[in-house]
């Protein structure tokens, strides 16, 4: 190994062109073998990606069309990508791009991207077997990239990790900072219009391969750590480019409702776990019948709306629909919350979940038999109109540009104001004398009330709060959904919202938005495991609280709340506070 | 709270302002069992008074009457004339702080933030100013931040304000918390042990402290097992035994009274066979530690 792995003591091996069969060995004592490595890896990203160029299957109908020599397409892109990627990192290790290397775990990122190239062969070989009745079928082009990605693997397990820098010092300059945003925006955006326009189950499973690969990569390189730094020091840049992501995202999909429907039942869902986010991640209270609020907005969007079925007579414009839709709503998180929040966190978590379902049964039975006849019971309010703002008819397809934007397109827009309302009002109070009190409520209920903190009054009004942002989102989305039943407000609907907050990240919004998009993407692409889409969602939960309760983006402060006993982390965050407040400064 | 802005008074005794905190005839009962009997207490301003007693005595039970934690079955407690409300918050905003026994810091907040928790009983900004952030709030939130720091500085901690309050070394999360006390502007802090687990040199640190902010105007009641650190420290002690006050008067007076000796060397400890005053109420040194 060259003079660049200082921390090399087993410097008898150098020169060694031992081959990869002795891998844990080589774990073992670095300094042996570790000079192959690195032209092993570079033969790896050769043999992957002229794997690709070649046809990886004899029939044409699996995955795409595989089988054209020279025309690499479909789930042979990402293999390029992860090849190319494997590349950078290796020249990062040694090479041109070493200065990059001198901050980055360079062989950490090889290793997991090799590990993941090696998963996504092996899936895609199967599959390739499986659909077209034997591995016969896998032409040599499959074969050769699967050789390359255990190349690449076996490379990554034998580099040494050079001895580098935190990336958290580095210092970067803002140029270069807000690029890195702008890349990262747009490769968020290319890769949920690509994910989105995925048509077949097994490739959607593929490309989630390849994402977690480089995620997971770019994670144990030290990449995020930096991301994460320069997340903090451009806020304003990332919000921004955030927002033009979401907005530049429907004109990608040439006006395919198809599309567009999942894209606002994802932003709809996205809305309402951040009103949820509010109250359990800021406040820290366990609602399990936040669905109910959802479905009090909507219900009051229906009542009040031109729909001939609609029984109240009053026909306010829609904005004071919203208005009336979120105060109904935060009346109710009033009522329940004003005797229930004085006990502590189980007792409110049993209420609430009585509470959806009381309000589920409530509005199945107002139906003029038991009741006054408000909601016409299980039949619902059907046929409500689209909205209408000054002569813009929500239903009719508008062009935009030469580009076509279909009715879900226009209801994805006013979602995403309702979103970035919530965003907006979610980022200011955790920022403010009120998030402060919440978070010393989550830490130390007692000693907050002790030091002058109205811990009863800030648990009510993050309640009422959050029921007035979901009812807010529930009267959109009683137009968006066209008729509004209750069975949609069942508990598991709670359930997956809670849910999307606990995968994505208590507290964060980001971590938020990500565990919606996941929770209501995947059962729309995964429909041939739909029968196990429960046992699934269970099982990865359960995954989650054992090794990464804090959600997959962390806000700091829960981790550490999470991990109570571990100080090397708590160093580290202290750190990387130290670092944020002296950039701020 | 007048840390920096109000003269110091004279530190004697002799010359203590007006009274602050008046507590008659507390009694709290606890089913059938009294934890503490028809205690008096006065404390004045500018005056350090410090609680003693063996274990079990009711020094932590009558230490949650007077902060609103319970409401005495029997007597009433003022400060500054006011009956303080049964409630720990609205004491705190009456104008009474207290720290901890053991420390109840919120550990996953940075030091400056803790402080800042303390000032929320003196702010205003609701959920509108928070969300619009008009000029009133960006002042509040300057003004909160600045007396934070400046508070952290005035018991030494002043370059620890962006350090997680969990890595910070034991004594100077005793400190934090006494900075966190203050914040809420209190007449009168009360002090839960607050050289308990602290090394000789932080103990001396300790009572410099508590010096300065008694020189600031405030007064301070201290509860405490050190009996140096005591008797170096206050002006009054109140010895308290089974509930009821044994004696009260100097440092000088309580140490060499032969009955606080008795009751620490013979029958302290939870120690029942040896009883100094028989007078005493037997069975009542049960207290709810909490």
């Amino acid at each position: 190994m060259s003079t660049s792995t200082p921390d090399l003591t087993h410097g008898a091996g150098h020169g060694d062109h031992d081959d990869h069969v002795t891998v844990p060995l080589l774990e073992r004592f670095p300094g042996r073998g570790s000079a192959a490595a690195w032209p092993l890896g570079l033969v790896g990203v050769l043999l992957l990606v002229g794997g690709t160029f070649l046809s990886w299957s004899y029939t044409g109908d699996v995955l795409g069309d595989l089988s054209i020599n020279f025309y690499p397409g479909g789930v042979q892109i990402c293999m390029i990508v992860l090849g190319l990627v494997a590349l950078a990192f290796l020249l990062a290790h040694r090479g041109p791009l070493s200065r990059l290397g001198d901050w980055l775990d360079s062989a950490a990122a090889v290793r997991n991207l090799g590990l993941g190239a090696v998963a996504y062969m092996a899936v895609a070989i199967g599959v390739i077997a499986y659909e077209s009745g034997g591995l016969i079928n896998v032409n040599p082009g499959g074969w050769v990239s699967l050789v390359g990605a255990l190349l690449l693997a076996a490379s990554g397990l034998m580099l040494v990790s050079r001895q580098h820098k935190d990336p958290l010092f580095a210092k970067t300059t803002s140029w270069l900072e807000i690029c890195a945003i702008i890349v990262l925006m747009a490769l968020v955006l290319f890769g949920a219009a690509y994910a989105l326009g995925i048509g077949d189950g097994a490739s959607f499973v593929l490309f989630l391969m390849f994402v977690a690969a480089a995620a997971t990569a770019l994670a144990k390189s030290g990449v995020f750590t930096w991301i994460g730094l320069i997340a903090q020091k451009n806020r304003p840049v990332l919000m921004l480019g955030a927002f033009a992501v979401a907005f530049l995202f429907p004109f990608t999909q040439g006006g395919s409702d198809e599309n567009m429907s999942i894209a606002t039942q994802v932003l709809i869902f996205a809305a309402t776990a951040l009103g949820l986010n509010i109250v359990v991640g800021l406040a820290g209270l366990l609602d399990l019948g936040y669905i109910a609020f959802l479905g009090a907005g909507a219900y009051v969007g229906a009542v009040l709306s031109n729909s001939a079925f609609a029984t109240i007579g009053w026909k306010p414009p829609f904005l004071v629909v919203v208005l009336v839709g979120a105060i109904f709503s935060s009346i109710l998180g009033l009522i329940i919350g004003s005797p229930t929040l004085r006990v502590s966190g189980d007792y409110l978590a049993i209420v609430t979940l009585a509470f959806g379902e009381i309000f589920r049964f409530t509005m199945g039975n107002l139906d003029g038999n038991n009741g006054p006849d408000l909601t016409n019971g299980p039949n619902g309010v059907p046929a409500i109109p689209d909205l209408n703002f000054f002569g813009f008819d929500f239903g009719q397809p508008h062009n935009v540009a030469g580009i076509t934007l279909g009715r879900f397109a226009n209801y994805y827009f006013l979602l995403l104001v309702i979103a970035a309302i919530i965003i907006f009002v979610f980022v200011r109070l955790n920022n403010s004398r009120i998030g402060r009190g919440w978070v010393a409520i989550r830490e130390d209920e007692k000693a907050a009330e002790a030091m002058g903190v109205n811990v009863f009054g800030l648990k009510l009004f993050a309640f009422a709060g959050g029921a007035f942002l979901a009812g807010m989102a529930g009267t959109v989305k009683a137009h968006h959904d066209v008729s509004v039943t209750p069975d949609q407000y069942i508990f598991l609907e709670s359930a997956f919202l809670l849910a999307a907050i606990v995968l994505g990240g208590m507290g964060t919004v980001a971590g938020v938005l990500v565990g919606a998009t996941i929770l209501k993407l995947l059962p729309e692409k995964l429909r041939f495991i739909a029968d196990y889409r429960l046992l699934i969602f269970g099982l990865v939960l359960v995954l989650m609280m054992r090794f990464r309760p804090e959600g997959i983006i962390a806000n700091q402060r829960r981790k550490l709340e999470f991990h109570e006993d571990d100080e090397d982390l708590a160093e580290r965050i202290e750190e990387v506070h130290l670092e944020e407040a002296e950039a701020k400064a | 709270m007048t840390v920096t802005d109000t003269p110091p008074p004279p530190a004697t005794p002799s010359t203590v302002g007006a009274p602050i905190l008046e507590a008659r005839g507390v009694t709290m009962r606890f089913g059938g069992l009294t934890a503490v009997k028809d205690v008096d207490m006065t404390v004045n301003e500018g005056e350090i008074v410090g609680l003693i007693g063996p274990n079990g005595a009711g020094k932590t039970t009558f230490f949650n009457c007077l902060t609103g934690l319970y409401k005495p079955t029997e007597g009433v407690v003022t400060l500054s004339g006011q009956v303080i409300p049964p409630k720990p918050r609205a004491v705190v905003v009456a104008g009474m702080a207290r720290t901890f026994q053991n420390i109840r810091l919120f550990a996953n907040m940075t030091a400056l933030e803790n402080v800042m928790v303390g000032r929320y009983c003196r702010t205003s900004s609701m959920a509108l100013t928070s969300i619009l952030r008009g000029p009133k709030f960006r002042r509040e939130e300057a003004a909160t931040r600045a007396r934070a720091q400046e508070l952290l500085e005035f018991v030494g901690l002043g370059d620890s304000a962006e350090n997680l309050a969990r890595n910070m070394p034991y004594g100077d999360q005793r400190r934090l918390e006494i900075a966190r006390a203050l914040a809420t502007d209190p007449k009168l802090i009360l002090l839960d042990e607050p050289t308990a687990g602290m090394n000789p040199q932080e103990t001396k640190q300790a009572s410099d402290l508590i010096f300065r902010i008694r020189d600031s105007g405030l007064a301070v009641v201290v509860i405490e097992h050190d009996m140096r650190f005591i008797f170096n420290l206050c002006d009054r002690v109140l010895c308290l035994v089974r509930g009821e006050v044994l004696v009260q008067g100097s440092p000088g007076e309580v140490q060499s009274d032969p009955r606080v000796i008795e009751a620490y060397i013979g029958g302290g400890d939870d120690d029942e066979d040896d009883d100094p005053t028989p007078s005493l109420d037997a069975g009542t040194t049960q207290e709810e530690q909490q």
